[in-house]
């Protein structure tokens, strides 16, 4: 993909890529040269172990997370929160509870919000998406109208101003809010898996046997975005995660601290950041490594994916 | 009884901000149930154009397509989408150029055989899958029950044109039309395809349209051939009448740029010279004068009608004459 593709560019690329002729099983030729990229492995490597760390998190954080273990060794007047010391290898947070356990913990909400967010905004697109693709007129217009609008405001803004309006933010405003933004990213990937498709000839073929169009979408057009769709989702992932570590980061998540999450960890150690940056560099790390992990898996996926490249 | 009759069958694309632009221009012909008829001419002629237009296929805004198309004293031009919709792989079945686009790559070849079947019969999915062995099999695939359940990039091309061709017989259409069949595939393939589509036509009375710019595919098959030049018929007849004395210059060209075992050595080939965009409109002159060798004046100021002679259709002013072309080829 060029440098300084638009966000639009890069969706359409993807969508075009639905479309395949080239007479190779697609699955069969991106894997081939998957395994031997290097990029995509240490993408995938990554995205495994922080799928495992969350699964397991409750059962290898050596504390309770919620537990105020470390609570007397907590000055607010003199700036002293637990060091690093036997047990508690990463010290205790401002509210003395073990902050390697919190970090551990922390990796369930991050996958939990970026998972939910991501499967909210692909139905959200795949319906708006798939409508405007199939009916055409003036339905598509309109939906792709308010995406493109949606599309141009930087999504975290964006973000931020979803979140914002619930009166009560939790962790499911979080995704209400970070899931909103990318609808129109899904809807108009669809949308232009769909337009492509209308267009090729194994659709032709299917209409020239009377095949009726809702079966011509449902069974023939959308199973070809399946590749793209798992691209984007990769992609949104990432996006995600960060989105949703932003809004925690300025207090509009989830109030209740007793379960960690990185981006609200990383809100609260602002406190302390001169005094005591590892509070902040450790969860700010987390989110970093594992949105990178996605980032890169999705993109070697996309290249694997692109026509330009196949075999 | 004919079972389909092209009248005047006009297709014009309009796109926003250009010209209309006519790809098929008043084009009329009969296909005898059973029969096989030949749609013959040069890329862009308008073969495709006529056979999706036959087929209710163009898309509905952009194209608007005139005349009528007979199918049984049914008009299938008057009839609604719905009702197009029911009868396209029941009573038309149509054959595409490239097998490997025209099947969905991410659908295995048994469903994509067996939808056809439940879209017209009624069948379940499970009744369709064991019909749709039975019909891989009666197209020459080899171990079909395996193969219902690969996908069409595990087929070799001429694999990949069978399966099509079963899907399109699948529900015994009374038509079927084969717009370029072969020319995607590897000439040996090519023959055996032929030879396939003639024989499943052949065995089940099912009237054929072959779409073809080789006329060596129309020499083995067809009864009566049309031959297209810039969206218009330019020159119809029987086969063996055809090949023995073309008239029109457009087909005498054609069949001279085909090299031939029997020609006697030293023969020139005699291609026919420029290319479509050389066309000039039909509005008042003969779309062929700018690459005619036996073009007139008049050529390049009336339009020729279509006319009989005999028992052929002509549209020319001034063309081959049956001894001339005897002396011509002859002379070279
Ligand atoms: N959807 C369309 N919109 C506009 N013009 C079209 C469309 N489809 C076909 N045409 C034009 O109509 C003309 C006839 O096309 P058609 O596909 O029928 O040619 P053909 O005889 O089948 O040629 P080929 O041997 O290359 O398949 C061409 O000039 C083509 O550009
Ligand atoms: S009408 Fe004239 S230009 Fe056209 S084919 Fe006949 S002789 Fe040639
Ligand atoms: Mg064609």
């Amino acid at each position: 993909m060029a440098l300084g593709a638009t966000k639009k560019d890069r969706i359409d690329a993807l969508a075009k890529s639905s479309v395949d002729d080239s007479g190779v099983s697609l699955a069969a030729s991106a894997w081939r040269r998957l395994r031997r990229n290097p990029v995509f492995l240490v993408g995938l490597g990554i995205t495994l172990l922080f799928v495992l760390v969350a699964a397991i998190s409750p059962l290898i954080a050596p504390h309770d997370p919620s537990a105020r273990d470390l609570i007397d060794q907590v000055v607010k007047a003199r700036n002293e929160i637990p060091p690093a010391q036997p047990g508690h290898p990463l010290g205790g947070d401002l509210q003395g509870r073990d902050f390697f356990s919190r970090l551990l913990v922390g990796s369930q909400q991050t996958l939990m919000v970026g998972v939910l967010a991501t499967l909210f905004g692909l139905t959200g697109g795949l319906v708006l998406g798939t409508l405007a693709g199939a009916i055409g007129g003036w339905v598509d217009s309109l939906v792709m109208r308010i995406v493109d609008v949606m599309l141009s405001i930087p999504s975290l803004l964006l973000a931020f101003s979803i979140g914002a309006l619930f009166a009560h933010p939790n962790q499911f405003t979080v995704i209400i809010a970070v899931a909103t933004v990318q609808i129109p990213i899904f809807a108009r990937l669809l949308r232009g898996s769909m337009l492509a498709q209308r267009g090729s000839d194994h659709v032709l073929a299917a209409r020239s046997l009377g095949v009726k169009p809702g079966q011509i979408v449902f069974r023939h057009m959308v199973p070809n975005s399946l590749g793209p769709v798992i691209v984007q989702s990769t992609l949104v992932l990432a996006t995600s995660i960060i989105d949703a570590a932003a809004l925690s980061f300025l207090g509009l998540g989830n109030p209740n601290d007793a379960i960690p999450e990185w981006g609200q960890m990383l809100g609260t150690s602002q406190e302390v950041l001169d005094s005591h940056p590892a509070l902040s560099f450790w969860p700010a790390a987390c989110i970093i490594i594992v949105a990178l992990g996605f980032t890169l898996m999705g993109e070697s996926l996309r290249d694997a994916l692109d026509p330009k490249n196949r075999r | 009884m004919a079972l389909l009759e092209v009248r005047d069958l006009t297709v014009v694309f309009q796109r926003r901000g250009e010209q209309p632009f006519t790809a098929v221009d008043g084009v009329s012909f009969d296909v005898e149930p059973g029969q096989t008829v030949g749609l013959v001419g040069e890329s862009g002629c308008g073969k495709s154009v006529t056979s999706l237009a036959i087929m209710g296929l163009l898309p509905k805004r952009g194209a608007t397509v005139t005349g009528s198309v007979k199918f049984e004293d049914t008009d299938l031009l008057r009839l609604s989408g719905n009702q197009m919709r029911d009868r396209r792989g029941r009573d038309l079945g149509m054959v595409f150029q490239d097998p490997l686009s025209s099947l969905n790559p991410v659908i295995t070849i048994g469903v994509q055989v067996a939808e056809v079947l439940e879209r017209h019969q009624g069948m379940s999915r499970k009744k369709a899958l064991t019909e749709a062995a039975g019909l891989l099999d009666k197209v020459g695939i080899p171990d079909p029950n395996r193969r219902i359940s690969e996908y069409p990039h595990q087929l070799s091309g001429g694999m990949r044109q069978r399966a099509l061709i079963a899907m399109a017989l699948a529900c015994k259409p009374r038509l079927l039309i084969a717009d370029e069949p072969t020319t995607a595939l590897d000439v040996t393939i090519q023959a055996q395809i032929l030879s396939l589509l003639k024989g499943l036509v052949q065995d089940t009375g099912t009237a054929l349209i072959m779409i073809t710019h080789d006329l060596g595919v129309v020499a083995g098959l067809c009864d009566e051939v049309n031959v297209l030049y810039g969206g218009r018929v330019v020159e119809r007849a029987e086969r063996h009448e055809l090949f023995a004395e073309p008239r029109h210059p457009y087909t005498h060209g054609l069949l001279a740029s085909i090299p031939r075992l029997d020609a006697p050595r030293g023969e020139r080939l005699m291609p026919i010279t420029g290319s479509v965009s050389d066309n000039i409109p039909w509005d008042s002159a003969c779309a062929f004068a700018p690459r005619c060798p036996n073009a007139l004046d008049v050529c390049r100021e009336v339009t020729p009608e279509q006319e009989w002679r005999g028992s052929r259709l002509l549209r020319c002013h001034n063309p081959v004459q049956p001894a001339a072309a005897e002396t011509e080829e002859a002379s070279v």
